[in-house]
């Protein structure tokens, strides 16, 4: 065997376990697994800030994750679940933030950016019209 | 002059965001804000870890408490251990909240330590401090004597948060 097969090997089987690693829960069809993997992609993980929690390996993501599976197992809908976070941990918990008086500014600050490089457009055209 | 002052509009957004990037480099803020600031104490019904009884959220009802999450295995509950003892020592209520522990472990770590807390609340598995938005250890709620959270201590309790945060607010829940 050549070195570099060796080291493809000893990598293979570095990674193996952690490819392993998939949460198995008892979920009752397929709408709740998706469900599932929506919530937890969509939710971010608090220990490790910028990643969510399907993605993070902290053991809080992993109680939070198993929180989030038996809410969906026992028919809980998203936005029950969500609720449920954003009560304890604020907007900061999902990718993706409620409309409210703390997130205008995140949600309108592109627009306004539009509008105000529309009217610099549109103040250069007619001027270069005249 | 109308067309200086247009090209310099571009310009001078530039420098103002530079202005505010460079501003916040150095303030990096991994705290999170909690939603239960002003709220009741979620619900919870929790054993004691030295005596064989639950207690829940209206047993603390009367008086100001603070609750304090911490583990054995947490580095930074070890380094805030003086400053809640000086704390429980002032005459406040001071409650544990021992969050994902085990006895032994959390028994030889009092033990070696001191044990500041009135009372030590055992959470196992972890549901209360999710109902209580904890994401890391320590952290500290400051409640009033009707079951309100009043404030939020992310981190180590120091000398400075304790007098700056936690004692005015004290003062002026009595």
């Amino acid at each position: 065997m050549n070195p570099y097969r060796s080291v493809v090997m000893i990598f293979l089987v570095a990674i193996s376990p952690s490819l392993g690693a998939i949460e198995v829960y008892d979920f009752k069809n397929q709408q709740q697994q998706e469900l599932y993997q929506e919530l937890t992609q969509e939710l971010r993980c608090l220990v490790c800030q910028n990643q969510n929690l399907a993605d993070s390996d902290a053991d809080l993501a992993k109680d939070l994750k198993d929180q989030v599976a038996s809410f969906v197992i026992n028919g809980q809908d998203k936005d029950t679940i969500l609720a449920y976070m954003v009560q304890r941990y604020g907007d900061f918990v999902t990718y993706n933030p409620p409309l409210n008086a703390g997130t205008y500014f995140l949600w309108f600050s592109p627009f306004m950016v539009l509008i105000i490089g529309a009217g610099v457009l549109i103040f250069n055209i007619r001027k270069n019209k005249q | 002059m109308k067309k200086i002052i247009i090209t310099l509009i571009p310009l001078s957004i530039f420098i103002g965001l530079l202005v505010l990037l460079f501003m916040n480099m150095g303030y990096h803020n991994e705290q999170v804000p909690s939603p239960l600031i002003g709220k009741p104490v979620p619900a919870f019904e929790l054993p004691l870890l030295y005596e064989d009884k639950t207690m829940t959220e209206q047993d603390f009802i009367g008086e100001p408490w603070l609750l304090n999450v911490w583990g054995s295995w947490c580095p930074n509950c070890l380094y805030e251990h003086p400053v809640v003892t000086e704390l429980a020592n002032s005459g406040l209520r001071v409650v544990g909240l021992n969050w994902k522990d085990e006895f032994t472990d959390a028994d030889t770590w009092l033990k070696r330590l001191g044990n500041p807390y009135d009372v030590v609340l055992v959470d196992y598995k972890g549901n209360t401090a999710i109902d209580f938005g904890v994401y890391g250890a320590p952290e500290s709620f400051l409640i009033d004597g009707n079951g309100v959270i009043v404030h939020k201590i992310i981190g180590e309790l120091t000398p400075e948060n304790v007098n700056n945060e936690i004692l005015p607010r004290l003062e002026q829940l009595k």
